[in-house]
This record gives structure tokens, C-alpha cells and sequence, in this order.
């Protein structure tokens, strides 16, 4: 076989002289050096990269990539980086938003992304909690949260983000932990694989503020129980010893031990991230831990035209027909004019 | 062709149609603009929508008008009608009030059945005695029976025939001001190319129109409207909004920088919108956005990627998008946003008129927030000025607001299609590969401009990130340094008072030795210097001084204006543009003109102003 010679990228390339300025023992640090790793992986170079965020902790991400980057302000994210992709096609465009930017002030914004399935990769880091403003409920925050801004609980539901994705008839939804870095690695590179609007949601400790809001699912001693890994094609097995499968029970999931009630390996779910058909893959994201384990890995990935390509089609194809070369020339074949000598 | 002996010559004639929205009224108007157009008149058209959507037929709050003037020194649509079209009751009673006293009438006669007067809320059966018109002065024209007859043969069923009530009207229009039939039909077959039937039938309606005018009020003044000589080239009419979507266009094809606008419909600006995303033939990307944010933040991406980027708005929308241009401020970026002025605040008076939102302009986002504000005179200057407003951003590295207004947005004249040397070459300023080789940092700037480089994604070596942190001025990392701030600030501000010396100087119209000047500012020139020509012939001298750039002023402005005793600001809101000239001129007195009816001013109320503010001195 021929022999390609493609520039490749450590994961050096990605990253400045800047020095990051979160807490000490923030999930950030690890997501940034994963971030680095994941662009090194995909071989786009830095200087076709964009990075966009919003506001709040993780949005100091784009100071940390040598790379372009805009950090913008809160909850605009979205709409600047669908500015820039939909202007340059050619710019691979990450968006770095926490719970409160992407999902709150930038709600609208998240999910008309969604909606036009513009082809940016968008890492949603949630920790529950407003971290720059210190400690306020977050619209991913458990019903009866306590907060400074909800000492007594929150009276509201939270957002399930997964459910926004799929409300918004989003085409890639991954999950992740800020601490199983490998498979945090594969999902962003699986983002930035996918033509669309990927999100990426990283399960991510606010170490001041929220302190092991996810460690009853994340803690080593109880991680593969509690949540299960989803790889394409393969058997939905979870567990220690990869003893348990999810099976179909009419029209719900459950959990079974293999050999167990009857229930054999052939009885178990294989994943697939690829089936139009959204309705498992919902059912799949909304497993939170508590009877059926949570989902990890990337949950959904269907293609789908995205915008930017369509945007750039269009100009083209009228472009074309028409055949206008000037705005001149476009004035003059269009409207009614008239000569004064 | 018969000539009437009774023919007035005049400098500028204003003709008003008015009738149900359905009843073709902006076409036979703007049909008989281009024409008159095409004759060597100057025009100046505006249309006056009805708020509702679609009000029931024949109801006051339904009628529709589109008013015209046309011939010489013709700088406005004009304050009232020489002729008024009124195709029912509903219409002849609202607008009434736009016609001059000596005007003529042409009404369809047939449409005041009772019903029709009901609905129009008249209180008797005969609404010329109600309204208290010149019966002399009103032909009534038995519009429905001419159409029935003229197209009886046609096989067109009853409303295809009715539909052709607007060319009746045009037809008489052409006898009663001297149109030439023969262009008016030109226009329309070019219109109904593909409709030969329908072509046929507006041809006969509009000869049956001029032979009734002909034959039946040979009585009755017709006109002879004076015309002017145009520099050479190619026209067009154009109204203020597809003016400036025009004047961006060019602007890209100026700078090399491909357009990019982020916006979201909003009444009077849509327009705007509606042409760009027209002209993907042109390369241009015209995305809606699913808000006003989105908009302007879409097109501070776009920016960032290296594009024109312009988001388009009227007030409220941009109140929803000054954080955005804040960040735009902030991160030094080019960006072009149209603001077209509408009545506020709140919704308002979306559909109306004003010049409200200047003080938004200047000062509506947090912080010390400097950016370039200019404003458009008029419908064709917004190609100018739409053109200058992105000249200014590339060049300058700056957002730049454009004001307008939904008067010279909707309204329309004579637009001579620029030729490929008329508009300047626009230079990006790009960071240079040399710069780039020897430490480049994002917030260096141009020693002359302050303007910073622009590096765009792609660029190899300009890896950069910028945002809305304050940044060190040295190292353009980002920084909390007290002092370091305040010189930001001021580096910030200077930049945008340094454009000052890229754009004109201020000129001085009228009577410059007059001890009185006129200052108006933006979408109301038509109307001022229409007003200072009209003083200065009756004897009142004043100088005028209009302002299209805003912030910063041109240099040699508060020297100018502090030469004249009396400063008289004229503008469409409580006194804005004079309270910022005042700051700038701290010890004179600025006189006032104001009005805040959602429409533009009379002349005569300019005029009137002026004299009662002399009169009282």
C-alpha cells in the first residue's frame, strides 16, 4: 500500500506556555489534557482548530489551546461558533460550555444548534454547579438541591441534558466522566469524527463547590456497577466480571445477571450508535444510575446533512445558475434601469 | 394627442394613491415613479403601510398609501399631495388630510355603495359635502363600470376584472400629468411576460383610463413637471433598505472579504435581510438566527473567521444584541450593525418613523465601550454609508453601528449603479507574515490607527485567543492590572476617535454667511435642506450642516458650528443629537426642533421652527 505522508500532532501541538488557572484538583485539568490528546488524535492541525466558549470555569478552556479561540460571553457560545464554522467550513470548531452556559442562559442557542445540526463538536462540562460565581444551583441540579442561592432545595426539576439533545433531534450524544480519561479520549474524537452538531457531555467534580457530586457513580469501588460503557457493536455488558447485560422487558430496559432468571448472553442488547431510530438510544441516556447503570461512551452518532455544508452547497449551486459577476452586473440583470447619457 | 389648453409647468409634483392593500396601490405608484424616473425627474417615494396585517376591505384602518414626488430638486416625498388617488371612501377620508388645499381628487365613484360608506364610518350619504370638498376639485370616476366595460370580451371573471382597478387609475394619472402611455406599458409587459392575457387586459385599462381623463375633464389643469439633468450612468430606484444590503456587497467586493449577516426578522429592517439571502447569488451568507444574539453573535464569529460580517436590526433588537457588541468592542473585532430606527420604546410604533435610537447607539452597553456611529441621509446614501460603515470596521478593527431609519429604509429614489472605480479599494488589516515570524501578539496595533491585526484561522503561526477579559497591553494576555485598564480604555477610545482623520470633513449648504445654521443629522436630510432652501428664497438666511458621521465627528465640525450665533438642531426625538452636541460644545446654546409622531417632519414645520426660534431670539 502506498504510504501517505499526513503532518501528525502530539498532543504538545495543542497546548500553550499559559499556565491553567482552575482549582487545584478540578476536573478541568484532566478534560483540558484529554482535549489535547483527543485534537492530537483527530490530525487537524492547530492552526484549522477553533475553540469557542462561553462563560463560567470551563470556559477559560480556549487561553489553554494553541489554537484559535474566542472566550466569548456567557451562553453565546453556540452562536458564535456556528458563526464561525458556517463562514469557514474548513475550521474544525470545539465548543467548551459548562451546565449553566450551555444549558441555562444558553439554552436556546444549545438547542437551535442542535436543530440545524451545524457540524461543531460542543463538550458540555457538568458539575451541577455555578463554580465562578461560587456555588449557586445549576439547571442540571437535583430537585431539592442546597445551594447558597436555594438554602432551603431547589423547588424545580433539573434538565437531563441527554433529553435536551434528543428534544432538539440532536444526531451525536456521548457521555463521560472527567476521570475515565480513556473513554472520555474516544468520545471527543468521535465528536470531532461526526458531521454535526456532537455533544459531549463530561461528568465533571467542582472540587470547592460541589465536591463529589458524581463519585456515588464514578468511585472506582462502585463505577462498574453503576454505570456501564457503550461501544458500537458490542454486547451492553457492565459489571466487574462484565456479568450483567441489559435486556428488553417489554418496552423498558433491565439490568439482568447473565445466567441469572433464565437470562443468557444472546438475551443481551448489542449497541447500536448508528440506528435512525432514536427511542432506544433515549432510553440508553436516561439511565441514571440508580435501577439501570449509567451510560457511558458515545449513545447516539446517525448522519445527517449538516448545515454549514448545505449553506455553502446552496451559495454555490445559485451562484452558478445565476451567473452573476459583479453586484454591478446582478443590478443591471435584475432590476429596471434606465440610461441618462 | 390633443393639447390641454389648461397646462401648469411645475418644478415637482406629489401624487398619493391610497386604497384597500389589495388594491395594487404600491404598483401603480411604483410604476409611475420609474417612469417619471426614466423621464428625467428626480423621485422620492415613500409608502405608508397600515398596522394591521390585513384589515377587513374597506375599512379606515386598512388603507394603504404610497406617495411620490417627482421632477426637480426633489429631496423628499413632499409634505402634501398635488394629487390624491383614492380608490373607496376608507381612503379618501385618511387621506384627506396629506392633500394640499388646491389639490385634485381622483376617486372610483363607484365604490361609495352604502355599505362601503358604513364601514368607512360616514356619517351621511354624500361624503364630499361630509368631508367638505371642492366638488371642482374631485373627479369621480365611475371606475368599476369603465373596467366592466373595457374588459367585457376578455373572459376574465369578475375579480381578475377588479384587480385592474390600479391601472385604471394609472391611465388617468398618465393623461393628468403627462406620462408617456407608451413606457408605462413597456414596464408592464416586461412584468407580465409570461401573462400575455393579463398584460392585454391592464394594456386596454389603462388606454380606457387616459381616454377618460381625456375625453371627460379636458377642463381640469394638467401638468408639465420639470426635469434635471442626472450625471451620466445606469439608474435604478432603490429603496434604503435593499440600498444598503447593495452598499455591504460592495463593500466585499471591495475589501476581498466575503459577507457573512446574522440576523432575525424585525419590522423595518427585515428587508435587508430578505435581499441578502437573495443574493447567495453573489456568494453572500445570509443566515436567520434563531434570536437577536444570535444574530450578532453568528456574525462575531463569522468576523473572527475572516469574513464581513454584519448583523442587521431596528431598535428593540438591538438592545437585545449590546452585549454581543460589547465582545466585539472588547476583542477588537470588525462588525457592521444596522440599526433601523423605528418608534419606541418598547414595540412601540414598529411601522413608524423616528430617530430614537442614537443614544443607544453611543452609549447602550456596559462599560467604557467606544464604537463608531454613523447614520444614512437618505434612501440611495444608505449604499454609501452601509459601504462606509464597513470600510470603517475592516480597516479600523472596530464594530460600527448604522443608523437608518424606516422612512429612508422604505422609501425610494433614484440610484445611479455605481461603476467599478466609483468606490474605493477596502485594506484589511492583516497581520503580515513578517510579523507573524517575529512574535506577533494579538493585540498589537497599527502605531497610526490603534487598530489591531486581524489573523485569520488558517494563518499559519496566528494561533491566537482573544475575548471579552481585559487584556495586557504588552503581552495581550489576559489581565487584571488596574492601570493596565485604564490604558486599555483609553487605548480603545482613542482608536475610535483617531477615525476622524479617515473620513470627510464636514461641508457647510445653504447660506454659509448666514448667522444661523440648521444641523440635522441622518434620515431627515431630504426634509432639512428642502427646508434651508425654502428660507433662504423667502429671505431668511441659514446655513445647514447634516451629519452622517456620528462618532467621532469630523474634525473640523465644533469649529464650524461654534462660528454661527444660533446652532438649530432639527431631528425626530426630544433632542438627542443636540444633547450630544452640547456635551461637545459645552458654552453655546443649541436650539431645538423636535417632533415624535413616528412620522417625518413637514418641511413647513422645519421652516416654521426655524422662524419662531428666530423670531424669539
Amino acid at each position: 500500500m502506498e504510504d501517505i505522508k499526513q503532518p501528525t500532532f502530539a498532543a504538545g501541538d495543542f497546548k500553550n506556555e499559559q499556565t491553567a488557572r482552575w482549582c487545584p484538583g478540578c476536573g478541568d485539568h484532566a478534560i483540558l489534557n484529554v482535549l489535547h490528546k483527543a485534537m492530537a488524535e483527530v490530525g487537524v492541525a492547530p492552526k484549522d482548530t477553533a475553540v469557542i466558549s462561553g462563560i463560567g470555569c470551563s470556559s477559560r478552556l480556549p487561553y489553554y489551546m494553541n489554537t484559535y479561540g474566542m472566550h466569548t460571553i456567557h451562553g453565546r457560545a453556540a452562536a458564535i461558533a456556528t458563526g464561525v464554522k458556517t463562514a469557514r467550513p474548513d475550521l474544525t470548531v470545539w465548543q467548551i460550555s459548562g451546565d449553566g452556559d450551555g444549558l441555562a442562559i444558553g439554552g436556546n442557542h444549545f438547542i437551535h444548534a442542535l436543530r440545524r445540526n451545524i457540524d461543531i463538536n460542543i463538550l458540555l462540562f457538568n458539575n451541577k454547579i455555578y463554580g465562578l460565581t461560587k456555588g449557586q444551583y445549576s439547571p442540571t441540579s437535583d430537585r431539592g438541591f442546597v445551594s447558597k442561592s436555594s438554602p432551603y432545595g431547589t423547588t424545580e426539576d433539573p434538565f437531563i441534558p441527554a433529553e435536551l439533545v434528543f428534544g432538539a433531534r440532536g444526531k451525536f450524544f456521548a457521555r463521560g466522566f472527567d476521570i475515565t480519561l480513556d473513554t472520555t479520549r474516544e468520545i471527543m474524537v468521535a465528536a470531532a469524527r461526526h458531521k454535526g452538531t456532537a455533544v459531549v457531555e463530561v461528568l465533571q467534580n467542582c472540587v470547592i463547590f460541589n465536591h463529589g457530586i458524581h463519585t456515588w457513580l464514578s468511585d472506582k469501588a462502585v463505577r462498574a456497577e453503576r454505570t456501564i460503557t457503550l461501544r458500537q457493536g458490542e454486547k451492553m455488558l457492565f459489571g466487574k466480571d462484565n456479568e450483567k447485560g441489559l435486556v428488553r422487558d417489554g418496552f423498558k430496559l433491565k439490568a439482568v445477571t447473565i445466567g441469572e432468571d433464565g437470562y443468557t448472553i444472546d438475551d443481551v442488547l448489542v449497541h447500536d450508535a448508528h440506528t435512525e431510530d432514536d427511542i432506544l438510544h433515549r432510553q440508553l441516556a436516561l439511565m441514571d444510575g440508580h435501577d439501570l447503570p449509567l451510560a457511558l461512551g458515545v449513545i447516539r452518532d446517525v448522519e445527517a446533512p449538516s448545515y454549514e455544508a448545505d449553506v455553502e452547497a446552496q451559495v454555490s449551486e445559485v451562484k452558478a445558475k445565476k451567473g452573476f459577476t459583479s453586484l454591478r452586473d446582478m443590478i443591471l440583470r435584475t432590476s429596471e434601469t434606465w440610461t441618462v447619457e | 394627442m390633443l393639447q390641454s389648453t389648461n397646462v401648469k409647468t411645475l418644478d415637482k409634483v406629489v401624487v398619493r394613491f391610497s386604497g384597500d392593500s389589495g388594491d395594487g396601490m404600491q404598483l401603480a405608484g411604483n410604476i409611475f415613479s420609474n417612469v417619471s424616473a426614466g423621464e428625467g425627474n428626480q423621485i422620492s417615494t415613500f409608502p405608508d403601510y397600515p398596522a394591521e396585517i390585513r384589515a377587513p376591505q374597506g375599512s379606515l384602518s386598512g388603507v394603504s398609501g404610497y406617495q411620490v414626488s417627482v421632477g426637480k430638486d426633489v429631496h423628499t416625498p413632499g409634505d402634501r399631495a398635488d394629487v390624491l388617488v383614492a380608490m373607496n371612501p376608507a381612503a379618501l377620508k385618511t387621506n384627506l388630510k396629506y392633500l394640499k388645499p388646491d389639490g385634485i381628487i381622483i376617486c372610483d365613484g363607484d365604490s361609495f355603495t352604502p355599505a362601503n360608506l358604513k364601514k368607512a364610518l360616514y356619517a351621511t350619504d354624500d361624503p364630499i359635502t361630509e368631508l367638505g370638498i371642492d366638488p371642482a376639485r374631485i373627479m369621480l370616476v365611475p371606475m368599476t363600470t369603465l373596467l366592466k366595460h373595457t374588459l367585457a370580451d376578455s373572459g376574465m371573471d369578475q375579480k381578475g376584472i377588479m384587480k385592474c382597478k390600479n391601472m385604471l387609475a394609472l391611465g388617468l394619472i398618465c393623461w393628468l400629468l403627462d406620462r408617456p402611455v407608451d413606457k408605462v406599458l413597456a414596464k408592464l409587459q416586461a412584468k407580465f411576460a409570461k401573462k400575455p392575457a393579463i398584460y392585454e387586459a391592464n394594456e386596454k385599462v389603462i388606454h380606457a383610463g387616459w381616454d377618460y381623463g381625456h375625453n371627460t375633464h379636458a377642463s381640469m389643469p394638467t401638468y408639465r413637471i420639470e426635469t434635471e439633468v442626472a450625471s451620466p450612468g445606469v439608474y435604478t430606484d432603490v429603496n434604503g433598505n435593499t440600498a444598503t444590503a447593495w452598499g455591504l456587497i460592495m463593500a466585499s467586493e471591495k475589501s476581498g472579504r466575503p459577507l457573512f449577516l446574522g440576523s432575525y426578522p424585525i419590522t423595518p429592517a427585515t428587508d435587508i435581510l430578505h435581499e441578502l439571502a437573495k443574493r447567495k447569488d453573489l456568494g453572500v451568507k445570509a443566515c436567520q438566527m434563531e434570536d437577536e444574539i444570535a444574530g450578532v453573535c453568528s456574525a462575531i464569529g463569522a468576523s473572527y473567521a475572516g469574513h464581513l460580517a454584519v448583523t442587521t436590526t431596528s431598535g428593540p433588537g438591538l438592545a437585545l444584541k449590546s452585549e454581543g457588541i460589547g465582545l466585539a468592542v472588547m476583542a477588537e473585532l470588525p462588525l457592521v450593525v444596522i440599526d433601523v430606527q423605528r418608534g419606541g420604546p418598547s414595540t412601540g410604533l414598529p411601522t413608524k418613523t423616528e430617530q430614537t435610537d442614537l443614544m443607544q447607539a453611543l452609549y447602550g452597553r456596559n462599560g467604557e465601550s467606544p464604537l463608531c456611529v454613523l447614520a444614512a441621509a437618505s434612501p440611495t446614501d444608505c449604499f454609501t454609508m452601509a459601504f462606509e460603515a464597513a470600510r470603517i470596521a475592516i480597516e479600523h478593527m472596530t464594530p460600527v453601528v448604522l443608523l437608518t431609519d424606516a422612512f429612508i429604509a422604505n422609501g425610494s429614489s433614484a440610484f445611479r449603479i455605481p461603476e467599478e472605480n466609483d468606490f474605493p479599494i477596502i485594506k484589511p488589516n492583516f497581520v503580515t507574515a513578517e510579523q507573524l515570524e517575529n512574535g506577533w501578539k494579538p493585540f498589537d496595533r497599527d502605531a497610526e490607527t490603534y487598530a489591531r491585526y486581524w489573523a485569520i484561522p488558517g494563518t499559519e503561526k496566528g494561533m491566537h485567543r482573544v475575548g471579552g477579559l481585559e487584556k495586557d497591553f504588552n503581552t495581550s494576555v489576559i489581565s487584571t492590572d488596574g492601570p493596565n485598564h485604564e490604558r486599555m480604555v483609553k487605548v480603545r477610545r482613542e482608536k475610535v476617535a483617531r477615525i476622524a482623520n479617515d473620513i470627510p470633513e464636514l461641508e457647510i449648504q445653504g447660506n454659509p454667511e448666514a448667522k444661523t445654521i440648521l444641523v440635522g443629522w441622518g434620515g431627515t436630510y431630504g426634509h432639512i435642506l428642502t427646508a434651508a432652501t425654502e428660507l433662504n428664497k423667502a429671505g431668511t438666511p441659514v446655513a445647514l450642516a447634516h451629519f452622517r458621521y456620528i462618532n467621532p465627528l469630523p474634525k473640523n465640525a465644533l469649529e464650524l458650528l461654534g462660528k454661527y450665533d444660533r446652532i438649530i438642531v432639527a431631528e425626530l426625538n426630544t433632542g438627542m443629537f443636540a444633547d450630544y452636541l452640547q456635551m461637545h460644545m459645552p458654552g453655546k446654546e443649541i436650539l431645538r426642533i423636535n417632533k415624535i409622531e413616528g412620522q417625518p417632519f413637514l418641511v413647513k414645520e422645519i421652516v416654521d421652527g426655524v422662524n419662531n426660534l428666530i423670531a424669539e431670539a
